[in-house]
Parts: structure tokens; sequence; C-alpha cells
């Protein structure tokens, strides 16, 4: 017996002892009917060919481990950004469960959403009722100041129409007709949980700006000064919005950011429990409209709400998550151009603590390959990134990624020379990723949590940089945009590497040297 | 601190049902109606807890109910490590449940093991307007090609299947027929059935009964030589090595377990099952069907048993034994005899710590009842437990065995529900999920997750009872409980501090 009452072993000790060992191996030998180890062995090994690889990279149908989730995912994202505002996905309400609990893991924080329920008598009759049932028992329980509605993938193949759905829930009473019920359509099998983001979105900026679905007078834009920020999905809004903010701030520029979840992800345990806290008013959405310009982060998560908004009359620019020097200057830039405001010197001091970060430790950097997979944006920030430290990003994935994307991509390898023998991968998944980690060896992977499989398999040190990180804690606390954000990737990287090295020269008598204490 | 210290029983129970009265009030009347069956305080000597339970979720509640997919892919298939499971339909329902239950297992990850891993179809549009009967064809021919020592597929299917009239059984029957008879499963656990995680038990039940037993070779040469005293392990998905911690007791006194459902399973062990000479069942909710198929079919008997905290371990050793002869129930007293010594000081060091803390539950399967003796083997007390997912026959035997006079019940609990119930009955502990987790936490009470043990584990048997009392007394006697009040703010501001 291993365990014991002075030191108790849970599963990480407990199982390493001889009695589980030989347990395990019994099962495993008598029961299991497992593979011939050998033929195992000669498998895995196949597993890492160029010819494994081809037959790996023909598949068509079948998809193994990718890294994209569904539209609802990024519409509950959006919905609470927005002040007392409660999601409600119409479907099947294992869906919801699902957001909540992932949502949970990374942020480490409740997430309220409610579904409508639907089971089998709705997908023969329609979801009308679970809306109208639904719709009132979300008002009268919660107390929101808006319900924002997306739907399932269950929801959309039998067809329900939210806007009729709303309208007769309202004239039946559910929530009172000037209650705001804006709404977008998030069917899970197009595109992925940014696609659902900018449906989400900008269901909401129409909703307000463009008469509320029929029931009001549209808005008349009066332009201002103001600027409206958009971050797209976004593994780090806890840290980046408010970095935005204190940037924003320093420069003097009036903004509004739509959909500010950082503050609803980032309660205090202090004896309440708020399941609403901050986010963008609607008196701002409405304001908002009056904007001079719209700022999106991330292009990819904004390919139809940038366009409506610029229909209103406003500039709109979009980023791809900015992490770079170069590409932090440009966002600094371009909205100290259009606010009309000068970039002020404490900026231009983060600015200069950054270089000199990335002057100190490129060295470590320079020259080292890197395979990068997440959602576009973030893989075009950090390549870029990468290229700025002479490294190089041989190596870029993301299955939500598309044709335009990757030609972005190819654009931005064209403007470096470290980005010579960089390669782009739209579509893809970790499975086509894990041959590439052995057909064409990288020093560091950056990637979310899942990447650990990849770590583990192919030996390639993996920094935790994306959406979702489960297991890890408080990443999301720390930007990844700005010069700050710029300085907290840097250092990620550079912990790594650091790590990796000591890693592989501790073995006394072995590798004394390279066991540096300065480096 | 909890306020029920000096409450009597009658204090309680009128307390409670003002408590139910109060949280009905927030609804619309119908809802008002439909939800007061689901609540109860429970009156001991009832046969039942006195509640509707297994019934449609209502709209817009907030439940913490999952879908039959969950319940099919995500407890019952998933952990069967050999085989490939195909998430069938769009992206989403694979990727959230993503190797987020921790079934543990052995095996090569991407070789001859595939648990950790997301296999999905990836549904388009156009699989939608023209079915995907032959996307999914092609991912069979796929998954042989790169993933040639897979035992056996199986079709989780998601809503859309269903709706779009897709024969994968058709596409199942073709293809194991064109690979030499490979096992290969489909599944009709679409989310929008039933009303919550339950009917895709029974539903993966079923599955493993049509498509694994009726379709075993009865001339198979046996892998093993059957013995006297095998047993088979049913419902224990070994979360955090759960049914590893069980095994080795079982194997102790003497049994030979010949298969796990499913946790470390693999198609072989559910194929070996039917020589079993007893099943041993802990997860009665999601398994009792096929427990009950195998006793018509192959008259296998069942028995189920608690392997929480030494007082359910012993009784359900002693229990087990006494289907088998004297050897077996030496074998179980001499097993209880051995783990008597550190269960004694595992009581010593953390009774003391926990005597008279009061716990709220609300899980899934078995264990709002199952863990509630573990927590009395350490002094502390059930005051409120409900299900998921329970049908009657789980709140049956939860009156009738485990819960106290006076105890809150919750069946399908809702968000508003259970946070006014905490925020009222003021516990010590509460056990739930994580998505209730942060919501407790905040409040200032301690938390533990009860369905993946907040990441540790194992729970389950002698040595599982001892991470689970260190775990409770590191929830509840955390110093970070009582820092949660700033100190230059008045006391009534923040009244559910659990710090003493």
């Amino acid at each position: 017996m291993t365990q014991n009452a002075d030191h108790v072993l849970d599963h990480f000790d407990l199982f390493r002892g001889p009695e589980y060992q030989e347990m395990l191996a019994n099962k495993r030998k008598m029961f299991e009917n497992q593979r011939d180890p050998a033929e195992v062995e000669r498998m895995r090994e196949y597993a890492k060919t160029e010819e494994y690889k081809e037959k790996n990279f023909a598949r068509e149908a079948l998809t193994v481990n990718p890294a994209k989730a569904c539209q609802p995912l990024g519409a509950v994202f959006v919905a609470v950004g927005f002040e007392k505002t409660i999601p409600f996905v119409h479907g099947s309400q294992g869906c919801v469960a699902y957001y909540r609990s992932h949502f949970s893991r990374h942020f480490k924080e409740p997430t309220s959403c409610v579904s409508s329920s639907m089971t089998e008598d709705a997908a023969v009759f329609g979801g009308l009722n679970n809306m109208i049932d639904g719709l009132a028992n979300t008002y009268n329980m919660y107390k929101p100041a808006m319900i924002a509605v997306s739907t399932t993938c269950m929801a959309e193949v039998i067809g329900d129409d939210l806007n009729a759905f709303i309208k007769t829930s309202k004239e039946k009473g559910s929530v009172p007709a000037e209650f705001d019920v804006p709404f977008a359509h998030t069917p899970a099998f197009v595109g992925s949980h940014i696609t659902g983001y900018d449906n989400a979105m900008k269901g909401i900026l129409w909703h307000f700006w463009d008469g509320k679905a029929g029931t009001a007078e549209k808005l008349e834009r009066k332009p201002n000064n103001s600027i409206n920020f958009l971050g797209g999905f976004d593994g780090y809004t806890v840290g980046n919005l408010r970095e935005i903010k204190r940037i924003f701030s320093e420069m003097g520029i009036e903004y509004t950011i739509l959909g500010d979840n950082s503050d609803v992800w980032d309660t205090p345990t202090d004896g309440e429990f708020r399941m609403y806290d901050g986010g963008t008013t609607i008196a701002e959405v409405e304001a908002a409209v009056n904007a001079k310009a719209t700022i999106s982060m991330q292009e990819y998560c904004t390919e139809k709400t940038l366009p409506l908004i610029a229909e209103h009359g406003q500039e709109v620019v979009a980023f791809n998550h900015p992490i770079s020097v170069k590409a932090t200057d440009n966002f600094l830039m371009t909205v100290a151009k259009i606010a009309g405001v000068e970039i002020p010197e404490s900026l231009a001091k983060e600015r200069g603590r950054l270089v000199d970060a990335i002057a100190d430790s490129s060295a470590h950097i320079h020259g080292k390959k890197f395979a990068i997979y997440g959602d576009p944006d973030l893989c075009y920030g950090l390549a870029e990134f990468l290229l700025e430290l002479g490294a190089e990003p041989t190596t870029v994935l993301a299955t939500n990624g598309g044709k335009d994307w990757e030609k972005k991509m190819k654009a931005l390898f064209d403007s470096s020379p470290f980005g010579k023998n960089c390669k782009v991968y739209p579509g893809k998944d970790l499975w086509h990723l894990r041959s590439l980690l052995f057909t064409d060896p990288v020093d560091f992977l950056i990637g979310n949590t899942y990447g650990k499989y990849l770590e583990r398999d192919t030996g390639t040190p993996l920094i935790r940089i994306g959406f979702p990180i489960f297991d890890r804690h408080h990443k999301h606390r720390y930007p990844v945009w700005g010069y700050q954000g710029g300085m907290n990737v840097l250092v990620q990287i550079l912990d790594k590497i650091f790590d990796t090295i000591d890693l592989a020269t501790n073995m006394p008598a072995k590798t004394d040297y390279s066991f540096d204490i300065i480096r | 601190m909890s306020v029920a210290n000096n409450e009597s029983v009658a204090d309680i129970k009128a307390r409670n049902k003002e408590l139910i009265q109060e949280v009905l009030k927030v609804y619309p009347e119908k809802t008002a109606k439909r939800r007061a069956k689901h609540l109860n305080v429970h009156e001991s000597g009832k046969s039942d807890c006195g509640v509707k339970s297994n019934i449609k979720s209502i709209p817009g509640v907030m439940t913490i109910r999952g879908c039959a997919y969950a319940g099919s892919k995500g407890v019952v298939w998933g952990p069967i490590k050999d085989m490939i499971h195909i998430s069938h339909g769009p992206v989403g329902c694979g990727q959230y449940s993503w190797a987020s239950r921790r079934n543990y297992y052995i095996g090569t990850t991407g070789i001859d093991t595939f648990v950790t891993m997301q296999f999905t179809s990836d549904f388009q549009e156009k699989d939608i307007v023209f079915g995907g009967d032959k996307k999914l064809a092609k991912i069979m021919d796929e998954i042989e090609d790169l993933f040639p020592l897979n035992n056996g597929i199986t079709v989780q299917s998601e809503c859309p299947i269903g709706l779009i009239g897709d024969d994968i059984e058709a596409v199942s029957k073709a293809k194991s027929k064109e690979f030499n008879g490979k096992t290969i499963v489909p599944v009709r656990c679409e989310g929008f059935r039933g009303v919550s995680q339950s009917l895709g038990h029974h539903i993966a039940n079923d599955a493993v009964r049509d498509y694994v037993f009726d379709k075993l070779d009865p001339n198979k040469a046996p892998l093993f030589e059957p013995s006297p005293y095998d047993v088979a392990i049913i419902g224990d998905y070994n979360i955090g090595g759960d049914a590893w911690s069980s095994r080795i007791l079982l194997e102790e006194m003497g049994l030979r377990v010949i298969a796990q459902w499913s946790g470390d399973g693999s198609l072989a062990e559910l194929e070996n099952t039917p020589k079993a000479k007893l099943n041993v069942l802990h997860c009665y909710r999601s398994m009792n069907y096929i427990s009950r198929h195998m006793e018509e079919k192959f008259g296998i008997p069942w028995c189920e048993y608690n392997f929480f905290g030494p007082s359910k371990i012993a009784e359900s050793l002693r229990k087990i034994a006494s289907f088998f002869d004297d050897k077996i129930k030496e074998g179980a007293e001499r097993v209880i005899a051995k783990y008597q010594p550190l269960m004694d000081a595992v009581i010593a060091k953390y009774r003391p710590r926990l005597e008279g803390k009061k716990v709220m539950l609300y899980v899934g399967g078995l264990r709002p009842r199952h863990v509630i003796g573990a927590y009395e083997d350490l002094g502390m007390e059930v005051v409120g437990t409900g299900y998921e997912f329970a049908h009657n026959d789980d709140y049956q035997r939860t009156a009738q065995h485990y819960v106290k006079d006076g105890t809150l019940i919750y069946d399908d609990v809702t968000g508003y529900e259970f946070e006014k119930f905490v925020e009222k009955v003021q516990p010590d502990l509460v056990g739930s999920g994580i998505k209730e987790k942060y919501v407790f936490q905040k409040m200032g009470v301690p938390f533990r997750q009860m369905h993946s043990w907040d990441y540790s584990g194992p729970y389950h048997g002698y040595d599982g009872f001892a991470i689970f009392a260190r775990d409770m007394d590191m929830a509840i006697n955390a110093p970070v409980w009582k820092m949660a009040k700033a100190p230059w703010k008045d006391d009534s501001q923040s009244k559910l501090l659990a710090a003493e």
C-alpha cells in the first residue's frame, strides 16, 4: 500500500506505485486484446514519415483535432460584453452547457447563458413556444437589460426564424415590446467561433442603429469625434481591453469599446456573485453610431460587422491582432490620426522599452524556427512579431483561416528575409500539424492548451498563447496587445527558450557545459 | 459557520419549505407551477424524495443539464480507448468535449488509443443540404488509412444528423462489411433527443447491445480462460483513475476484473463481459440498462455498489462478496482489515477539521447520493442534494438509503434556485460542476467540482478516500476564504463568507 494519511498521494504519484503498475500491466496483457507492441512502435514511427504526411494531407473528409469551435460560442462571447445582457441560445440545451463550461475553464470565471431547451417536439413543430416561454422566464428570473439571441445548429437546420419568433414572443407578452432582444443566426456548420463573433456583433449594432428590427426609427448619425473599438474573439480579452483603455486614456481619445467583457470575466471574490458586471451600455451602443470611426483589432472577426458600420458613414479600419512593434506603431498612428491627437511621450517611452527588451534578448530568438497555430488574426500578429525578432515562423496554421488570410500571410512572409522559408496552412488541423512537426521540424510551437499533445508526441516545446488555455492559470489577465502586450509575449517566448536549454543541459557529467547562470 | 447548527429538524424543514416558496416567486406562474414539482424537503420514511424528475427542462431558466450526445460520446463511449469516436456533425460538440472529462487510460495516443483526440466530420452547409452519408463513408476510409490500429469506430450523432435524414446505420453496416466485420457502431445520440444526458446513456447502452453483443461470434476463441471469480466493473469512467483504485480492491479480495466500462476500457473488454459471473455497477443511472440486458440475455447478476468512503466501501465489498464463496468473503474481510489502519489515520487527521460542516451537492449520475456516506465518515452533513438527470429510481435510492430528514431536494436545479438556496442555507461547502464553481467561490463559499474531482482524484476506493478527505479539508480550510472580505468593510455587506 502506497497511500498514507500523513502524505496523501493523488493520481500523480499513486498510480506510479508498484501495485498499480503491475495491475495495469496485467489488465493490458490479459483483457485488452492490445496490439502487438512492435506493431504499435512500427506505426508510431511510420506516422512520422513523409509518406504518412502525404496521406494525411490527402484527407478530404475527416477532421482530427481542429483548432476552431462553432459560431454560437462567439455569439456568447459578444453578448456578455454588454451591460446586464444575457446570451440566449435558441436550440438544444447541451450546447449552452458546453459554451459555459468552455469559457469557465479558460477564464476560471462563471459564464451565464441560457438555452431555449429545444427537444424532439420542437424539432417537429419548430421552437416558437420555446422562445416564447424562454424569453419570459429569462426576463423574470435574471432581470436583464438586454437578451441577445443566437442559434444552435438544431434551430438552423429546422429553419427557425428569429426575427419572427421574437416579434411573436413580444406580442405574447414574454418581454415588453420595447425590451431589446437583438439576434443573430449563428449556424455551427458555417465558419467558426470568429464568424459567430462577427454575426452577433453585427446583429447587436444592426438592432440598435437600424430601427430595432423594424420596430423603431433608425438612428440618425450625428458625427462626433469618438472612436469605437472592436476586440474580436480574444482569449486575452480581460488583459487586452484594459490595456486598450489605458492606452486610449493616455492618448486622450474618446472611445467606446463595443462588447466589453473584461469585467464580467474578472469579477472579485468578495462575497458577492456578480452575474453581470461592467459591459457596454445600451446608451453607449446607440451613441456609437455617431462615432468618427470604428477600429477592429481582428480583421477576420469583423468581416461583416465593419461593412455595416461603414454603411453608416464611419471610417473603418481593421488590424490583425497587433503584437509587434511595427504593428503597434501602425495601430497607434492610425488611431492618433483618426482622432486627431498626438501620441504622448509616455507611449513613445513604452515603445522604447519594448525595443530595448528586444535588443537585450533577440540573440536568443534570432534564427529559431516556430510553428504557430490559432485564429487567423492571432497567427498573423504572432508571425509578424517573430519576423521582427529575427525568428522564422516557418509553419503557420489556422483551421478557420481562408484564402484571403492565406494570401495575406504570404505577403507578410514576402516582406521579410526571415519569411523566406515560411509556409501557411489554411483550413488544416492539428493532426496535419503533427505530421509537419515531424517532417519539417521547428524549435518551438505556439498554440493553445491542445498543443500539449503535439509537444508530447513530437518533442517540440510549446509556448501557450491562444484560446483556450485550460491547463495554465491567469494568462488571460496579461495583455498581448500594445507595447506592453508585445513585452509579455516576448517574455513568455524567452522563458520557454531558456527553460528548454536548461532542461537539455542539466545532466551531471554529461552536459555540465551550457548550463549557464548568465544569459 | 453554518446557521443551522442549533436548529431542530422541524425548524430546518420549515425553513427549507419557506425557501422553496420564496424562490418560486421569481417565476411566471406557469413556470412556478412546473418548477414546484422538482423542489422538496425530504420526509424520512418516504419511498422517494417527492420530486418529479426526468422531465424536459424549462426554456430560459439556465438549466445545468447537457444533452444526449454528451451522455453517449462524453460519458459512455468516449472512454473506450481503442475505438475512434467520430463526433458526427458540426465542429463544436466534439471541440467542447475534447478531453475535458479526465477518463484516464494507458495507451499510445494517436496510434492504438484515441481517447484524448477529437475526430469530427466538421459539417459544412453543403453537408446539411446534401446529406453527410458520403462524407461519413469517406471519413471511415480515411480513418482506416491513417489510424489502421484502431479496433473499431463509433458514430456519435450530433443534432443535424437526425434532422436531415442521414442513414448512418447503412453507412456503418456497409463499411463494417468492407472492413472485414470491423465493429462500427452508429449511435443516434442527437442532442435534441430526450431531456438531458440520460437518454444518451440509454441510447449508448443499446448501441453496445446491438452492435457489440449481438455481433459477437460465439465460435471465437476466448481471449482468456474464464474463472469462477470473473467480474466486470460497470459504470466507472475512471475520472482521475477512479476505476483503478476500485479494481485494485476487487482484485485484492480475490476477484478477477475482466472488463472496465468504460473508463480505460477497450472493445475487447466490452466483448469479454458476457463471460462475467457478476457485473458490479457503480453508476446505476448511466449503465443500468446494459446490466439488466446482460442479466436477461446471459443470466449475469448485477450488484450496485458504492466505493465512496470507508463505511460504504466495506458494506459494498461484503455485498459483492456475498455473490461468491467463502474464499472471496474472507478476501473481502481481509481487504477491509488491511485498509482499516489507513482509514483510521485519515479520519483521525481530517475529521476534527471537518466535523459538523454542512455540504450542498448538485451533480449527475450517482454522486448526489453516493458521496453522502463519504462526507458522513468525515463527520460532515449533506443538507441539500439534487440531480441533473436522475429518474425516479434514483430518488428512491436516495430517499431509502442516503438522505436525512429535512434535506433540501432540487431536481434539474436552475442557476437562480441554486444560488438562492446556497445564499440562504449557507453551507460550508458546495459540490457541483465547473459552471457552478466560480459562482459560489465568488460568494465566498468553498467549492469542489464533483464531476472532475477538481482535477484531483481518484476518489473511489480506500486510496481515493484519503484524497477525498484531503481535498475537502483543503477546500473548506483554505486560508483564502478568510480574505474574501476587505477588512475595512463591515460584516453585514458580505454575509455569505464561509470563513469561521
